[in-house]
């Protein structure tokens, strides 16, 4: 089993308020010991490495990654994502259930359970759909689904409509302490819209969404999850009146969380320009105001967990007019170099970026990683805060390549991945071969 | 001078002596347009391709006319019923008629941005004949070399353009375009018809004509799509026209000598009353004629820029 030392490394863990310059003991593809004094525990002869100052964080776990597979693998494999959340520093992830397939069946989290174990390179959970094939109909045997290994019960890119089957749906898991995720958003209020409503929509002649079809679904689940005593979390949240909904339910004691893409803390709707897709998302990217009150939102807590909301889409998706290309942009390779945007602006502290980024989702979906405690797996990433690079296309392992950051410039990269001690990326050598 | 685009995709790439150029040349083939021999050479040997994502008699005809009168073969592809409908993308269907080597493809498209997302796949000229409710550049040429050869000048003119605005790629095409002529530009509509942010683009915006007719001097009136005139946006047809519709007292408050415009096809007793459409005021035929020649005017600048800076057409 895996037995190495790394030293001189600065070690952030918001898990255990940790930032010192130490080292990390791993045996036997656990941390053994981790801090300024880890070394002197070390066995003699080891296995070391000198990180010469590098930081050290606990491994990203991504609560929302859109997988192609079952039924789209031209778009993403269970393999191909995990090599791309490698690459990123995500050693955990989970699988929104909205393959085709819709993942609504203990068979359908058995395959994904199958696929992660034999041909993922960084653990991958499978969420379960919420309804029956996503239609917001008919609930899914939460109970069954959970015990066979799903971590969170989702209606994917879908709100459910119907407010009574949301109702019986949040009580019913309330009972089994499953956390119901999910993206808020009108259907009817939306209805047509493809971006932002306000005048950048309307120069470019695209019907908006208004932001008001985010706030109205998110306080409507808010009221259930007072209602039904369920734990809740949304998903993605895009506006600062939802941040404040959330604020306000969970000052009332609610078991309320939420989540936001990482495209809408470092982008906003004008990056849009003329007509790319590839910044076709959901919810639409917002203005740079709302960018800017989400990164504090961030910053004080009050959104608890940042999301590579990865989404890959081809060209059959995406090549096509603004109005008629699908929503969605790939985000696992570049989670936490986008991330480092917004330490970098002073917006948001770095330990507080690794919390969202890694902690925060491991304790909200009871997932091992997030944590770099004795004891705890040696899921990490090495990273240098200030490596500057620029994303090109042809890097991109992904198998879709539709990234809001093609061309972007960066400051940070992660130069090493480890999983249970083993490493999955070095950004010298790339990724381990298939 | 020297026209700086190889395409036209919308007003908004256009300076004023870009639209002043365009409506110029416009002018002369108003002239072309009266004679009794109507053929010129200037586009001979060249191919036109009018690619009509969505159907259209109007300006499809337009725009072969103008073709035919420069002497250009022109194709008509009927898109709306063919391989688009198979499934063929935009993209492939832009390679395929690429590889046919056309000069001049006309392009209307039901998303906005198409038309700019086919140019970037083809090496001939595109000119977007509407995309969405994006732009329709050659309907404000025309429209404005309408008020210019009634009103002698754009500049200072308050013109009211009425009705669904929200949908229209006329009124956004207009409002650039007035704008950016130095004209005053009104919008009248219920709110239900007005795009988000509407104060923002540089006009004043009515809620009654009554308000936003008074001491116009053209009236702009928009067509009303029927799957929106049954209670989606407006309550009912007799409404709409009651309170929005353009009849003699309305009329009136505009200044008496205003133009009355519609860029066709009218639903009459729904936008416009048929006595006003049929008035003394009307230059509804007026705006045809401009129409084949503005396109006209179009073609052989764009032809004309490409064949003098033939370098930026592409590579190969």
């Amino acid at each position: 089993m895996t037995r190495r030392l790394l030293t001189n490394a600065r070690i952030i863990d918001p898990s255990q308020g940790m930032d010192e310059t130490g080292a990390v003991l791993i045996i036997d593809g656990q941390i053994a010991a981790i801090g300024a004094n880890a070394a002197a525990t070390a066995p003699e002869g080891i296995d070391t490495e000198d990180l010469g100052g590098l930081i050290v964080v606990p491994g990203l776990v991504d609560t929302c990654v859109h997988i192609g597979e079952p039924g789209g693998e031209h778009r993403e494999t269970i393999a191909s994502a995990s090599r791309a959340a490698a690459r990123g520093g995500v050693t955990s992830l989970i699988m929104m259930p909205d393959t085709d397939p819709v993942i609504d069946d203990v068979s359908l989290v058995d395959f994904v359970q199958r696929a992660a174990r034999d041909e993922a390179i960084v653990s991958v959970y499978p969420a379960a759909a919420l309804t029956k094939g996503l239609r917001g109909e008919q609930m899914t045997e939460f109970g069954l689904l959970l015990d066979a290994g799903a971590v969170m019960l989702s209606n994917g890119r879908e709100t459910v409509k119907d407010t009574l089957m949301m109702r019986r749906a949040m009580t019913y898991a309330r009972d089994f302490g499953a956390v119901v995720a999910c993206a808020t958003q009108d259907s009817y209020l939306s209805s047509g819209g493809v971006m932002n409503e306000g005048l950048f929509a309307s120069w470019l002649g695209l019907p908006g969404i208004p932001r008001e079809a985010e706030i109205i679904a998110l306080e409507r689940d808010l009221r259930l999850a007072a209602l039904t005593g369920a734990r809740y979390h949304a998903l993605k949240l895009s506006v600062p009146e939802s941040a404040a909904a959330v604020r306000s339910s969970k000052a009332a004691g609610h078991a309320v969380t939420a989540g936001i893409s990482i495209n809408h803390l470092t982008l906003n709707e004008t990056d849009i320009g003329e007509y790319r897709t590839f910044f076709r998302l959901s919810p639409p990217l917002r203005s740079e105001d709302d960018r800017r009150a989400m990164a504090a939102a961030v910053a004080d807590g009050t959104i608890d967990v940042i999301s590579s909301s990865h989404d890959p889409q081809d060209v059959d998706t995406k090549r096509l007019p603004f109005a008629d290309a699908a929503n969605g942009a790939i985000g696992l390779e570049t989670l936490l170099a986008a991330a480092l945007r917004l330490y970098h602006s002073g917006d948001v502290p770095l330990a507080r970026l690794i919390e969202a980024l890694s902690c925060r989702p491991a304790e909200i979906f009871g997932l091992p990683g997030g944590t770099l405690k004795v004891g705890a797996a040696a899921d990490l990433a090495i990273i240098d805060p200030d490596y500057p690079w620029m994303l090109s296309k042809d890097d991109i392992v992904s198998r879709s390549k539709n990234s809001a950051f093609e061309d972007a410039r960066f400051s940070g990269k992660v130069l090493q991945t480890l999983v249970a001690g083993a490493s999955v990326y070095r950004a010298d050598e790339g990724l381990p071969g298939r | 001078m020297v026209f700086p685009h190889r395409h036209l995709l919308g007003i908004k790439e256009l300076s004023e002596p870009d639209i002043l150029h365009l409506l110029d040349r416009a002018d002369a083939a108003v002239q072309i347009s009266r004679r009794e021999d109507k053929k010129t050479a200037t586009l001979r040997g060249r191919t036109q391709i009018n690619l009509f994502f969505e159907s259209s008699t109007r300006t499809q005809a337009s725009f072969e006319l103008a073709g035919k009168r420069l002497g250009a073969d022109v194709m008509n592809m009927a898109v709306a019923n063919s391989s688009v409908k198979k499934g063929e993308t935009l993209i492939d269907t832009a390679m395929t008629l690429n590889a046919m080597r056309p000069d001049i493809l006309i392009v209307r498209h039901g998303s906005a941005g198409a038309v700019a997302l086919l140019a970037q796949k083809v090496e001939c000229a595109v000119v977007n004949a509407g995309d969405g409710a994006h732009e329709h550049p050659t309907q404000a040429l025309l429209d404005a070399l309408t008020i210019r050869r009634n009103k002698g000048r754009l500049g200072r003119l308050i013109v009211a353009i009425c009705g669904d605005v929200l949908h229209s790629r006329v009124a956004r095409s207009n409002i650039i375009l007035l704008n950016a002529m130095g004209a005053r530009v009104r919008v009248v509509a219920p709110s239900t018809l007005l795009p988000a942010g509407i104060a923002q683009m540089g006009v004043e915006v009515f809620h009654r004509m009554e308000d936003g007719l008074r001491d116009a001097d053209v009236v702009m009136m928009l067509r009303l799509q029927r799957e929106r005139m049954e209670g989606a946006f407006v309550p009912s047809v007799r409404e709409y026209f009651r309170h929005y519709g353009l009849d003699a007292a309305k009329l009136a408050l505009a200044r008496p000598d205003a133009l009355v415009m519609h860029p066709g096809p009218m639903n009459r007793g729904v936008e416009i009353a048929s006595d006003i459409a049929d008035g003394p005021q009307s230059v509804i035929e007026s705006q045809v004629e401009m129409g084949v020649a503005v396109r006209m005017a179009v073609m052989e600048t764009l032809m004309a820029a490409r064949d003098t800076d033939p370098v930026a057409e592409g590579t190969s």
